[in-house]
């Protein structure tokens, strides 16, 4: 446990309450993007450059713009009044804590995984490259199928329904 | 005599890191070229502003800045002594910030804008063993870095409470999501042949000499047709003309930094050229050799001469293509990134491969260009056909 860890983890878990109790919803939006850059870093830690240089392109990049962007074009940008909290936010809260804590000690006590730390395997990009190429080219290509499906449906749903009535002369 | 000249910046760093203790050398040597970052690059851009107007002046038929020199001498510099001027009225100007802006993240953008386009030097080789950390995954991290403008971009816009800096950053969100998927795909034809992601393996792929030729990727026809592509996506994400509609004076005052001055405005300009600076540098490490040669005669030449005077020759292009030519619509801009450029570089990746798994080399040669060639006569034919010219209607202005 580096202080490089114990910063971007302080950070990243500061980001990640922002995000769920700023009444702006940009702003918890922004903090999102704080949150991603944290995960990024803390895989960057662990060595695992593609996995931190992916998040950044994929969340930063552009699920971050993609969230801006629908807040954007669906709300009129004001903060509502009231506040983000409901009335039964200490149950919720404690109900949390219970679950985490469950969860936690029963990790600990676990022995389905190994305790001793192995060293890590020295994994280059190339390795991932052929991986994907080699061993999991199937659901490789299901996943970019199941995408093109995805980008299909939306370009149809944003198509106009009546092309007559488009103006003739500049057309896009 | 040429080790020393070429390694003379390298050698100098680890005798500068000598002096430090043992246990504080690698932060010193970060530290060390991080400044070096520092000071280079924004000294370039004062110079490359100048270097700009008087281009532009030329080219306009006007002369352009010619009075400052030095101060209390006569000597004039051709006025290059105007950045120093222009500089100092950046910093001394107020700094204005709308009544109703979001003050945090109206004074958050332009340190945002500046951060990612710094780290993107991080990967970049100015020269043969000037490479500040050479990533497994160097260019993945360029182009993630990259992305994150956007975000400064959006933040600015948004936190003016102004509509032009909001219709601004609308319009460079668009811009630049869109230019960034040629962007990343013709550079992927790249390693695809070289088969490394590592800047350092794609530059030592190209230093090659066949009949004296270096074996750059510009000289293929795939490297030509994706150094192209490119070169147009690179012009669009640095928001130059002619693809300025981000910051179109004539329409949106100055977009998503309409609502700066001071300092800050001076942040995000330098931003915008620091970021022209590094997509440039990429451009000619994955496709103009980087720090080699052209011709193997010229090799005792240094190699971070070699890699400043291709930036030098590309940013000169840069600033020839906005003098010479107007801005797109916005409709023409996003049809020719998503109808001409996205399948031309698809097609060129398929050209790529067809490159590397060819052995013959004039068969290779003849295919390739010819497959160039036809996808880009048949793609351009395909756009002027969905053109329909003929007498403009408007709609709203009659």
């Amino acid at each position: 446990m580096s202080p490089a860890f114990f910063i971007t983890a302080i950070v990243t878990i500061l980001a990640a309450a922002t995000v769920m109790s700023l009444r702006n919803l940009v702003h918890c939006a922004l903090a999102m993007a704080i949150t991603f850059s944290g995960i990024a870093a803390i895989y960057l830690q662990l060595n695992a450059e593609f996995v931190g240089f992916a998040e950044i392109l994929v969340y930063v990049g552009a699920i971050a713009i993609l969230i801006v962007f629908a807040i954007l074009l669906t709300r009129s940008g004001e903060a509502p009044e009231k506040s983000v909290l409901t009335a039964g936010w200490a149950a919720g809260l404690v109900v949390s804590v219970l679950v985490f804590a469950v969860l936690g000690w029963s990790a600990l006590n676990s022995t389905a995984l190994p305790t001793t730390v192995t060293a890590a395997p020295k994994i280059t990009v190339k390795k991932i490259g052929e991986a994907l190429m080699g061993k999991f080219i199937l659901p490789l290509e299901i996943v970019a199928l199941v995408l093109t499906a995805a980008m299909i449906g939306a370009v149809i749903i944003a198509l106009k329904e009546d092309a007559k009535t488009e103006n003739p002369g500049r057309k896009s | 005599m040429f080790n020393t000249l070429d390694q003379i910046f390298v050698n100098a760093l680890h005798w500068l890191v000598s002096f430090v203790p043992e246990p504080w050398r690698p932060l010193a040597s970060s530290m060390l070229c991080i400044s070096f970052i520092l000071m280079v690059f924004p000294a370039f851009f004062s110079i490359i502003t100048i270097f700009e107007r008087k281009g532009i002046g030329r080219i306009q038929n006007r002369y352009g800045p010619n009075r400052v020199g030095i101060p209390f001498t006569k000597i004039r510099l051709c006025g290059f002594g105007q950045f120093v001027p222009d500089g100092l009225k950046m910093l001394t100007k107020e700094d204005i910030v709308p009544r109703a802006a979001d003050k945090l993240i109206h004074f958050l953008a332009p340190v945002v804008m500046l951060i990612p386009v710094l780290l993107a030097y991080a990967v970049l080789p100015f020269g043969r063993n000037m490479t500040m950390t050479d990533y497994d995954a160097g260019l993945l991290f360029f182009f993630a870095i990259g992305g994150a403008v956007e975000i400064a971009v959006f933040m600015a816009g948004w936190s003016s409470r102004n509509k032009y800096s909001l219709l601004g950053a609308m319009r460079a969100i668009a811009q630049m999501i869109s230019y960034e998927i040629p962007l990343i795909l013709s550079a992927v034809t790249v390693v695809m042949v070289v088969g490394s992601l590592k800047l350092e393996d794609i530059i030592a792929a190209q230093n090659q000499y066949t009949y004296g030729i270096a074996h750059w990727h510009v000289f293929t026809p795939w490297g030509l047709l994706g150094f192209v592509l490119y070169f147009i996506a690179s012009l669009a994400e640095s928001n130059r003309t002619p693809f300025d509609l981000p910051e179109a004076e004539s329409e949106i005052i100055a977009g998503y930094f309409t609502e700066y001055s001071g300092f800050k405005f001076a942040l995000f300009f330098l931003g915008e050229y620091l970021g022209m600076f590094a997509i440039s540098g990429l451009g000619i490490t994955l496709f103009l050799g980087g720090w080699t040669s052209p011709v193997s005669f010229l090799t005792w030449i240094p190699s971070y001469i070699w890699f400043f005077s291709k930036l030098i020759t590309l940013i000169f292009v840069f600033i020839w293509i906005r003098a010479t030519l107007p801005r797109l619509r916005m409709d023409q801009l996003m049809n020719f990134a998503w109808k001409f450029m996205l399948p031309l570089a698809l097609i060129n990746i398929l050209i790529a491969g067809i490159w590397h798994f060819m052995n013959v080399e004039w068969q290779r040669w003849i295919v390739c260009s010819t497959l160039v060639l036809a996808a880009y006569v048949w793609l351009g034919r395909g756009l002027m056909h969905q053109q329909k010219l003929g007498k403009r209607t408007y709609r709203y202005a009659e």
